[in-house]
């Protein structure tokens, strides 16, 4: 090997020996491992925490349960002590009450904002709605039960003339708010995966701003967006404090929007603590974990999937 | 001439992506301290054939390597510690990578991955390396600004200067003039040739008169076969053996 001087003055020892595992190669292979157990981990709880409500909710299921009266009659009364009954109809039109709205609210003001975002904000606004956007996303959801109590309240009572404004209307504008973060950022990044040139190219054209976004970028965003919308369904769907606080908590099929509703979350949060290990109840509360845990699940793949899409092509 | 040991052989390489063959079946040796260069039109193996001498098949998904490479005499497979191989080896990209670091961060990384601690040697590192690579004139009153600031054609000098932080054995350069002036790459040119005789050079050309320039032995590539490998005059005064090597000297092909 040279080791002549000019101009090139070889440092040989900076590469170690080709058969000699240096401390370096160590510790990426320790790295290596750490991180897979990280990684599995995730996948361990998921399974972990399937095992155990589909444990807990076993008992109820394989004697109690009767499917058709679970999912098509309207009836709970688990606490009764001579005739319960586990019909949890009035849940899921409560929550799909709940969510629907909130979808309406949220996906106008997240769609609003991300295109905002990405398309005409300059640099600054851009970066400082990002943060109030992420702010956003961090108010703890007990803040915004609060917010429906104190604030919507009173004000659906006013403008409405109503009794009570604790209802669908009330949880669905706060949950539609408390969606609109995530699903705002995730519009966004498929804005931005969108190529610049498509824009130059269609701007090239003469096409005006909207014409552009309209023509071109969303229809090139298309499965980034709706895998937004799922994630905001998945968001909605599952949060619980606030549809315990906001939507009355009463169990009703609902036929207008000013209507008390109850969720399927809130009633696990509610009815769980006073509930004896192991009886029916329990068991009952448990197998709306698992539904939970199973749409929760589908609509979260589903969406991850077709932002996939997009990332595939 | 003296018979050396070659730097790098190459037995049999067949390389594969998915079901596509990229290259088929070839052997040939480089020797050390040798400007080596590979020509032939798009997709005729070449950057595959460079990819696989030091084992960045690994980060390509899909692409298989069979046959046997061997580097200072051993079989690169064999090796136990594949990293210490890549600091002997420097790549340069067809599209130059300024690494989001400053121009200085860019150059001392590898030393400093290596373990050189010292802000001294550090800096003569940097400031040798800058200068081997004709930029430091440049850039020497501001190495702390981005590396991703600078020009196309001053970004691939960087990215030279940092192949030659850790004062590698080879250098593979890949296509390296095909994103930049021709002014820069006549510079790169003068650089590769102020280092030709300290270390042994590859590179991969679509441009033959680049390959004429700098190339003591030249071998042309087409559909993932090695045509023929001659000492780089003869083969462009008209010595070529196979006809298409010919043709294509000639400006004749396809
Ligand atoms: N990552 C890859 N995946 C699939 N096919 C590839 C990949 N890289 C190269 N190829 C194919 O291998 C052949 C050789 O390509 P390459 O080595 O890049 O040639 P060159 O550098 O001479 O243009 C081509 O047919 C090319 O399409
Ligand atoms: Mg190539």
């Amino acid at each position: 090997m040279s080791d002549r001087t000019s101009p090139f003055a070889r440092d040989t020892t900076l590469h170690g020996d080709c058969d000699r595992r240096d401390a370096a190669w160590y510790i990426d292979k320790g790295v290596e491992w750490l991180l897979f157990l990280g990684g599995i981990s995730a996948i361990l709880f998921i399974i972990g925490i399937f095992a155990f409500i589909t444990h807990e909710g076993m008992g109820f299921i394989t004697t109690r349960f009767d499917a058709g009266e679970f999912f098509t009659t309207q009836y709970w009364t688990p606490s009764d002590e001579y005739d319960p009954e586990y019909g949890i109809l009035a849940m899921l039109a409560g929550t799909a009450s709940v969510t629907g709205l909130a979808m309406l609210t949220a996906i106008p003001f997240s769609l609003g904002a991300a295109i905002y975002i990405g398309e005409f904000a300059g640099e600054r606004a851009r970066e400082a709605l990002k943060i109030l956007v992420e702010l956003l996303a961090a108010i703890p959801s007990v803040v915004w039960g609060f917010i429906g109590l104190s604030v919507m309240n009173p004000l659906l009572i006013a403008l409405f003339d109503i009794p009570v404004g604790l209802n669908i209307v009330n949880a669905g504008i706060l949950l539609g708010l408390m969606a609109t973060p995530i699903m705002t950022s995730i519009a966004e990044d498929a804005l931005k995966a969108v190529p610049d040139r498509y824009r130059e190219a269609a701007e090239a054209m003469g096409a005006t701003r909207w014409q552009v976004i309209y023509k071109v970028v969303l229809p090139a965003a298309r499965n980034g967006l709706l895998g937004a919308v799922l994630l905001g369904v998945g968001r909605a769907f599952g949060e619980t404090m606030v549809v315990l606080m906001a939507t009355g908590h009463a169990i009703n099929i609902p036929d207008s929007p000013f209507d008390a509703v109850r969720a399927l979350t809130a009633t696990i949060a509610a009815e769980l603590g006073e509930t004896t290990a192991g009886s029916d109840h329990w068991g009952a509360l448990f197998t709306i974990g698992i539904l939970l845990f199973v749409i929760t699940f589908l609509i979260n793949l589903s969406a991850d999937l077709i932002v996939r899409g997009i990332r595939g092509k | 001439m003296v018979t050396q040991a070659p730097k790098i052989q190459v037995d049999n390489l067949t390389i594969r992506h998915g079901e596509r063959v990229a290259l088929r079946d070839v052997s040939l040796a480089i020797r050390p301290n040798e400007v080596f260069a590979i020509i032939g039109p798009a997709n005729a193996g070449k950057s595959s054939f460079l990819k696989a001498l030091n084992r960045m098949d690994l980060f390509t998904d899909k692409m298989e390597v069979a046959g046997r490479i061997l580097f200072n005499g051993r079989d690169i497979r064999t090796l136990r510690n594949l990293y210490a191989l890549r600091r002997r080896i420097g790549v340069v990209f067809p599209l130059p990578v300024g690494l989001p670091l400053t121009i200085y961060e860019n150059v001392a990384l590898g030393p400093k991955l290596a373990g050189v601690r010292e802000r001294a040697e550090l800096d003569a590192i940097v400031e040798r390396c800058l200068r081997l690579a004709a930029l430091w004139d440049e850039v020497k009153d501001r190495l702390n600004d981005y590396g991703s600031l600078l020009s196309g054609g001053q970004q691939q000098r960087l990215t030279i200067a940092r192949a030659l932080s850790q004062s590698p054995e080879v250098l593979i350069l890949d296509e390296f003039s095909i994103a930049i002036d021709p002014i820069t790459t006549m510079r790169i040119e003068d650089v590769l040739e102020q280092l030709r005789s300290e270390l042994t050079i590859i590179l991969a050309s679509t441009s033959i008169q680049q390959a004429r320039r700098l190339a003591d032995r030249t071998a042309f590539f087409l559909d993932g076969r090695c045509i023929e490998i001659g000492d780089t005059e003869p083969l462009f005064e008209g010595g070529a053996r196979d006809a298409r090597t010919r043709r294509y000297l000639e400006g004749r092909f396809g």
